[in-house]
């Protein structure tokens, strides 16, 4: 009696197993089709990601459904029974270095891919001529400057914030006279489509993470330094801006909004807006 | 060589008192079975946090009256406030890896099973052992004081990254809650560090005769190895607590710039928030390895027993242990892909980390041919262990994911790495606990536990889990992210299927939860009315199952036992019984390999 439930855990095991399986394998195929999928894609670079990110979702897919049947195989065929001996089978160098050398051959194929478009990505620099914008994070807003007509941004000091210079730029440097800034909270990232956008990141006070879930972009502010992003955005339209650092009491509710739209539209909107000259004494 | 050196050969005089045989016990058993308890506490503590935490998820905008009763400043309005929220993200993590999964782990099981599983009478340090186990209560009670200080316990994530710890202008857990998390930390690794000194000079030194490390059970092989990882790493997060202390209270700026927190200047100068990160995480990575090392250990000895099989491939195993540990020092940027390191860093630290997979999978493939061919005895310690196979497989495989930084970015901080960490270092360490302690129950308190509560223990909680965390991949490919309070500020979180997921999300954990109370349930019966056990209930070949059930004050009687044989001689062919202790010393003729077992070849 007692060794027929033994029995009856194995089985019941091998069968939640495959259950497992099943139920991973029709949720995972059917991700796109139930809406738990990644976020439409609106960057170039995230073209590429999103291919590794599937390579890496088939190859993991293959190993777990393996490995889970192999475990529900082992406990249904081998569950005990009394009076019968088990294998006496302490190791098999072949076997080992078989289950040694396929993983190595088949992580190293994904270091080499996935060093090759990190280099892409984060490696190499964007070109001389990519929109430049800088995001400041802040609890739990951004802000958000422009260089102006110069393409330059002018020099920020941290001592200088105040109400009416919310960003600490120094109005003595030339090259802050034509910047276009928007306090936390005020105002939309405008960049165009089609072309590069390098955002340049800084930080008030903790930090925080520009994360543009359908760009396939996320990247830390922090204070005290700066960091740096660039992407090409492929499709017109708004996007939302999270952070995805925890930043504080109300770090779920840090959103932004981009706007992605013709070169042109964006020189025009830019073109509206005050300046530094305008606004700070 | 080292097993002729017998400090320890005189049998000790047995404590008498109940103070002193109990509570203030030099006995390494005792000590260990105090670690486990208190640590299974403090566990608790932190699953009751989840439930909160999930309360919050699953039903948000809801208004509990009962919950404004017991949290009278957390819960106004019978709605979990968001700075609890933050402090119960915060505590819940910072428990389950320290004060429940590393405490149980190396001080539970390394205490209880060091000395008994080598032939030692006791620890090498007798006091400094109790010394560990003190100071590990005293950062417990520092911890938990924290949720009764003014702001609250601290709540920027077990990660404590500053500013956001190092300013209490920040964040409401920054203030009084911080300090005491800082210090509660240091005391856990002076603590810690006591316990790993005493583990390894106690495997190095007090091996009993004919115990070469050879012949060493791979429980043994992997708390030694444990202790050797928390010895070298967790000094510098000691030291890096001693300098956010100092950044937070005697305005030095290590980790901390120039700030203005919400229209207040704070001035400080050139700290920079990322050297925090790197010597966070140099302790955190093999941190995660402490915390699921010892359960590597505890699942290979009982499936070997249970499976009635030799362990497969046991020195690949040792190896495979080893390269893990000396891989997981050189792997902790992957948890700073996105935050401002310098990118060439990326990929060195990609490279480490996917190669740490390896030995990853050696251990997971070894387990499962230890399985074939067995005459597997599913009891409920089995079942864990089985149990560890399956859940450490499914959190190893997105490691993959994680690991690979252009990956990474989409997912980096969304709820894909909830579902990693959890399955892969959170449950199946636990599962391997429960193993443990299922198994080695009978050691401890010389009673069996009750095997049917216990199965409903294990069936309950490994359906449970898969429906807490598999789900949460799913929030993970829709870039939900983590450490949020609600989801409803976003357009591009679909609400009505993150809603749904979450609702089945915070029943399941409900009900795991709830399937604890088994556990305890039947821990507590069986400690007063469980069937007696005999010295050898589960026909197991370590030496532990050579004494007594409980083991007498200083484990061995007059004789200390004297080791043939590796431990893993089961279902030797031609053995009259399925089982061959390590203090058998001849052995049937079988196979033609001489007469020292398998052990013969794995020792040298």
């Amino acid at each position: 009696m007692r060794r027929k439930r033994g029995q009856m855990d194995g089985v019941v095991l091998a069968l939640l197993l495959v259950l497992l399986v099943l139920a991973a394998a029709i949720t995972v195929a059917g991700s796109k089709k139930f809406g738990w999928w990644l976020r439409p894609l609106a960057s170039e670079h995230g073209a590429a990601i999103d291919r590794l990110f599937v390579t890496t979702l088939v190859i993991t897919g293959v190993v777990f459904i393996l490995v889970q049947l192999l475990l529900a195989f082992l406990v249904f065929r081998y569950r005990g029974e009394a009076g019968r001996r088990a294998v006496f089978y302490p190791d098999n160098p072949r076997l080992e270095l078989a289950w040694t050398i396929v993983p190595a051959v088949i992580l190293t194929m994904l270091i080499l891919s996935g060093g090759r478009l990190w280099s892409r990505i984060q490696l190499s620099s964007p070109p001389p001529d990519a929109f430049v914008v800088e995001v400041w994070g802040q609890q739990f807003k951004w802000a958000i400057r422009y260089p102006g007509k110069d393409g330059k941004f002018g020099r920020v000091d941290m001592r200088l914030i105040s109400g009416d210079n919310p960003l600490g730029i120094d109005t003595k440097d030339p090259a802050s006279k034509d910047d276009i800034f928007f306090p936390a909270g005020e105002g939309e990232l405008h960049v165009p489509v089609n072309k590069p956008v390098v955002v340049y990141l800084r930080s008030k006070d903790v930090i925080h993470s520009f994360y543009v879930p359908h760009f396939r972009v996320k990247q830390d502010a922090v204070p005290g330094m700066v960091t740096r992003v660039w992407f090409v955005p492929t499709r017109k339209g708004q996007f939302e801006i999270a952070c995805a650092e925890l930043c504080g009491q109300g770090h779920y509710t840090m959103r932004g909004i981009l706007i992605v739209e013709d070169e042109a539209q964006v020189q025009e909107w830019l073109a509206q807006q005050s300046t530094v000259a305008d606004l700070i004494p | 060589m080292a097993h002729e050196v017998h400090a320890q050969t005189e049998v000790h005089h047995e404590p008498q008192s109940f103070w002193t045989r109990y509570i203030f016990s030099q006995d390494a058993k005792i000590i260990g079975i105090q670690y486990l308890i208190t640590a299974f506490v403090m566990g608790f503590v932190a699953m009751v946090l989840s439930w909160l935490m999930r309360l919050q998820l699953g039903f948000p905008g809801k208004t509990f009256p009962w919950l404004e009763k017991l949290l009278p400043h957390a819960a106004q309005g019978g709605i979990l406030n968001q700075d609890f929220y933050l402090a119960a993200v915060t505590m819940h993590g910072t428990i389950m890896i320290f004060f429940f999964i590393t405490a149980a782990g190396t001080g539970g099981f390394s205490n209880f099973l060091i000395p008994l599983q080598i032939g030692a009478r006791d620890m090498a340090f007798p006091f400094l052992n109790m010394l560990s186990y003190w100071v590990y209560l005293a950062a417990c009670i520092v911890l938990i004081a924290s949720f009764f200080v003014p702001g609250g316990p601290a709540g920027g994530g077990w990660t404590m990254y500053p500013p956001l710890s190092s300013v209490k202008e920040a964040l409401m857990g920054s203030g009084w809650g911080a300090t005491l998390w800082l210090i509660a930390l240091a005391l856990f690794i002076a603590s810690t560090t006591m316990g790993s000194l005493n583990y390894i000079t106690t495997v190095l030194n007090l091996r009993t005769k004919g115990m070469t490390m050879g012949r060493l059970p791979l429980t043994v092989w992997a708390l030694f190895i444990t202790a050797i990882l928390g010895l070298l790493s967790f000094p510098v997060l000691f030291a890096a607590a001693v300098m956010l202390l100092l950044d937070r209270h005697l305005g030095t700026s290590f980790f901390t710039p120039y700030l203005v927190v919400s229209d207040k200047h704070i001035p400080h100068e050139g700290g920079n928030p990322i050297l925090w990160q790197h010597l966070f995480w140099f302790l955190a990575h093999p941190e995660v390895y402490i915390a699921i090392l010892p359960s590597m250990g505890i699942t290979s000895e009982v499936l070997s027993t249970h499976a009635r099989k030799p362990i497969f491939g046991y020195k690949g195993m040792v190896a495979a242990i080893a390269a893990i540990a000396l891989l997981s020092f050189l792997v902790w940027g992957h948890h700073m892909f996105v935050s401002g390191m310098n990118p060439w860093l990326g990929t060195a630290f990609m490279t480490t980390t996917l190669l740490i997979a390896v030995p990853s999978a050696i251990k997971t493939f070894n387990w499962l041919a230890t399985l074939w061919g067995g005459n597997i005895r599913f009891t409920t310690a089995m079942l864990f262990a089985i149990g560890f196979i399956s859940t450490f497989a499914t959190g190893g495989l997105t490691g993959i994911f994680l690991g690979n930084p252009p990956v990474d970015i989409p997912l980096h901080d969304t709820y894909f790495v909830v579902a990693h960490f959890h399955f892969v270092m959170g449950v199946s360490a636990v599962f391997g606990l429960f193993a443990g302690v299922y198994h080695w129950f009978p050691k401890m308190f010389g009673r069996m536990m009750n095997e049917r509560l216990g199965k409903l223990h294990f069936w309950l909680t490994f359906i449970g889990v898969y429906f807490i965390f598999f789900p949460m991949h799913y929030l993970g490919f829709l870039g939900v992210p983590r450490r949020y309070y609600a989801f409803d500020q976003y357009d591009f979180i679909p609400q009505a299927l993150v809603h749904n997921i979450n609702v089945v999300v915070s029943v399941a954990a409900f009900i795991v939860g709830a399937a604890q109370l088994l556990f305890v349930i039947n821990f507590i019966w069986s400690l007063f009315k469980g069937p007696k056990a005999d010295r050898n209930p589960w026909k197991a070949n370590t030496l532990e199952w050579q004494a007594p059930s409980p083991p007498p004050h200083g484990n061995w009687g007059d004789e200390l036992p004297v080791v043939y044989r590796w431990p893993y001689d089961y279902s030797v062919p031609g053995a009259p019984e399925d089982f061959i202790p390590q203090t058998v010393p001849t052995v049937p003729a079988r196979r033609g390999d001489g007469g020292d077992g398998k052990g013969g070849q794995a020792s040298q």
